[in-house]
């Protein structure tokens, strides 16, 4: 692995200036008065009236969590003159059995037992007036296999409440009897790859462009080039569902003659990814049954359906042998500010559980938002057993999937033949690359397109086998693999000054140093 | 017509020398490296048949080089196709695969379509080589 992955790093707030604030910050003696609890017990606690949040027993700083807890990270930025303590406190009660006065029924309840305790809270480096407070909750609070259940609990009240300014729900900690509840992927990594016959390499996608206006007949033909060129997918686009220039037939019937031919001309297996978001779970169920009437080894789904039709998709593709793409269509509206919403890699852990194959996660090198560290830590949610701690990507808990099936990131969006070798090096193998423009954009057409991409990406595997230096030498690698490939060095010519280049506007909170010892 | 299945099939044929370097790659994740060859080269045609047992115990590239040349002698009319497998907890299947061997001529594969309801079609790849028996599908062996 390269020398950042093996690096020793230690973690180090980038600055020591710590905002001024009544935060309790565990090891932090100078504000160690906020560290005791101030949880008022017996009859008192049940006088009718408002009470502080931090004083009905959502503040315990004692507490230890459970292996079986779930806990959450939220960032917290409270209004001007509220007490962070309070604030975080109040996200605890409203995030689980709290309202905004005492009530006696509580005494009903093993109320102790069901109320979020905040644990911890600590000023966020560098962002005077926000805290991330950690809270863990009671496995008991919780439906098994049902991420509407969890995040109705996490995220269903506490983002409106007013003594906040912002909140944003960072990480989360699912304990493995909680995963062990959820199917998880329908086919994960290593089946996919099985099924697809096709190991040691990224997978090669790209989606259809233009993404709206095209009848089944032309939509059919960008397939089959594509994918006789030399790409394993194909993909239709979020909003390709049935318009009134492609009713949703058409275009299934078209795709998998293109599919069926494709696999004739290569000998080997070709998907293509049929949208079957609908506006009822009825219609989705018709179109994937269809899909799977035709063949096709793949069904996709956009995220704006809900989780609960996620769920149920990942559970229909279970069962009829589908790879499930999912896209993230809609996410970056509470994902993409670091202050307010929900961090794409909570989305990404939910996703895991409920069970889709393939996920949007980022190119970093592409059109679309993703710093380099966040992004891998995205990555890592996917497809890995074990996620340690790793506050340098973003990453709060140590996570145990519990061989939970992995799931296929896929990059998309604005990428290229000519950055294969970055976009190896950042994102792996286990990746399906979509180059819808670099595929569908090609001066020679849409299957010069494919074996352009094909071509720097085999070429890319060979020189990385080799040891080579393939980061460093991928100019030069492509170069000469274009010697041979008329279509790679037209590719290359024509997107070589393309780079996206912007400020992130999410990125990790704790940059790595080096330690010591290096 | 050429079949592209594997990971360098969009390149040249690898020279022994490349795949030997693949090889080595291989051995060096602690995977074992396995031999097989088919004259059905069907894209959903699983389980080619195996020249003898997964190279599970051997640690270089020299030997599996000789074990592919042995095999081209007696299967070089045939497709040939070298993998290595990772059975670490998780994976447990394939990691790597790529032809290194191909008949001299690739006659590929019919798509045949049987209409049903509708505009609904049924879809078989066929072989163009499956037509003969056996063992004497690109001239014998």
């Amino acid at each position: 692995m390269s020398a950042r992955t093996t690096a020793r790093l230690s973690l180090a707030r980038k600055d020591h200036d710590q905002p001024a604030g009544r935060a309790a910050s565990r090891g932090n003696s100078e504000e160690s008065a906020m560290n005791e609890s101030v949880t008022i017990r017996g009859k008192d606690r049940y006088k009718s009236g408002v009470m502080e949040y931090k004083k009905m027993g959502y503040w315990e700083p004692d507490y230890v969590p459970k292996d079986t807890d779930i806990i959450a990270l939220f960032r917290v930025t409270p209004q001007d003159g509220v007490d962070p303590i309070e604030a975080s406190a109040a996200v605890a009660g409203e995030s689980s059995t709290a309202t905004w006065t005492v009530v006696w029924t509580d005494r009903l309840t093993a109320a102790e037992k069901y109320r979020a305790k905040c644990y911890r809270v600590d000023p966020v480096p560098n962002s005077p007036g926000q805290y991330f407070a950690y809270i863990a909750y009671d496995l008991d609070l919780f439906e098994n296999g049902s991420i509407a259940n969890l995040s109705a609990s996490i995220i269903g009240n506490v983002f409106g409440f007013k003594p906040l300014k912002a909140l944003r729900l960072e990480d989360m900690r699912l304990p493995v009897a909680y995963v062990k509840t959820f199917q998880g992927p329908a086919t994960g990594i290593v089946v996919e790859r099985e099924r697809m016959d096709k190991f040691g390499r990224p997978l090669l996608g790209a989606t259809v462009k233009p993404k709206l206006g095209l009848s089944g007949r032309n939509y059919g033909r960008v397939v089959y080039e594509a994918l006789k060129g030399g790409l394993d997918f194909t993909k239709d686009d979020e909003n390709i569902n049935s318009q009134p220039f492609m009713h949703w037939r058409e275009r299934f019937l078209y795709c998998m003659e293109a599919v069926n031919k494709a696999q004739a001309a290569s000998g080997e297996v070709k998907g293509t990814y049929l949208n079957v978001t609908a506006g009822t779970m009825e219609e989705m169920y018709e179109r994937a049954d269809f899909a799977k009437q035709l063949g096709s080894v793949i069904v996709m789904i956009d995220l704006v359906i809900g989780y609960t039709a996620i769920q149920s998709m990942a559970k229909w593709a279970r069962r009829n042998d589908m790879i499930l793409h999912l896209h993230r269509a809609g996410h970056s509206t509470y994902t993409r500010q670091r202050n307010h919403g929900v961090s794409f890699r909570v989305i990404a852990k939910w996703m895991r559980l409920a069970g889709v194959d393939h996920i949007h996660a980022g190119t970093v090198v592409g059109k679309l938002e993703g710093d380099p560290a966040t992004t891998k830590g995205y990555y890592d949610i996917c497809r890995e057993d074990f996620n340690p701690m790793q506050l340098e990507h973003g990453i709060f808990f140590e996570q145990n999937w519990a061989s939970l099936n992995k799931l296929m990131p896929v990059a998309s969006g604005g990428i290229h033949a000519g950055q294969m070798h970055q976009l190896l090096d950042h994102l792996g193998e286990d990746v399906v690359l979509q180059f819808g423009g670099g595929t569908i954009g090609h001066p020679m057409g849409i299957e010069a397109g494919a074996t352009a991409n094909r071509v720097a990406l085999e070429a890319m595997i060979l020189a990385r086998n080799e040891g080579r230096d393939y980061l460093h030498e991928g100019p030069e690698i492509l170069a000469k693999a274009a010697m041979t490939c008329t279509p790679l060095k037209a590719a290359l010519e024509t997107w070589k000054n393309v780079t996206f280049n912007y400020e992130s506007t999410d990125m990790p909170d704790y940059a790595p140093t080096p330690s010591v010892s290096m | 017509m050429r079949v592209t299945q594997g990971c360098f099939s969009f390149l040249p044929d690898l020279t022994d020398e490349q795949i030997s370097k693949q090889v080595q790659y291989a051995l060096g994740k602690g995977w074992a490296v396995n031999l097989e060859f088919t004259d059905d080269p069907h894209p959903r045609n699983t389980f080619w048949e195996m020249w003898g047992l997964p190279m599970f115990d051997l640690r270089d590239a020299a030997g599996v080089l000789m074990e592919l040349n042995e095999c081209r002698k007696v299967y070089g009319d045939r497709y040939i196709r070298l993998s290595a497998f990772d059975s670490s907890h998780g994976w447990e299947s394939v990691r790597l695969s790529f032809i290194v061997n191909r008949p001299k001529v690739e006659p590929g594969f019919r798509l045949e379509r049987q209409e049903t309801d509708g505009r609904n079609l049924r879809y078989t790849t066929k072989s163009y080589a499956v037509d003969r028996p056996e063992g004497s599908r690109y001239g014998g062996a």
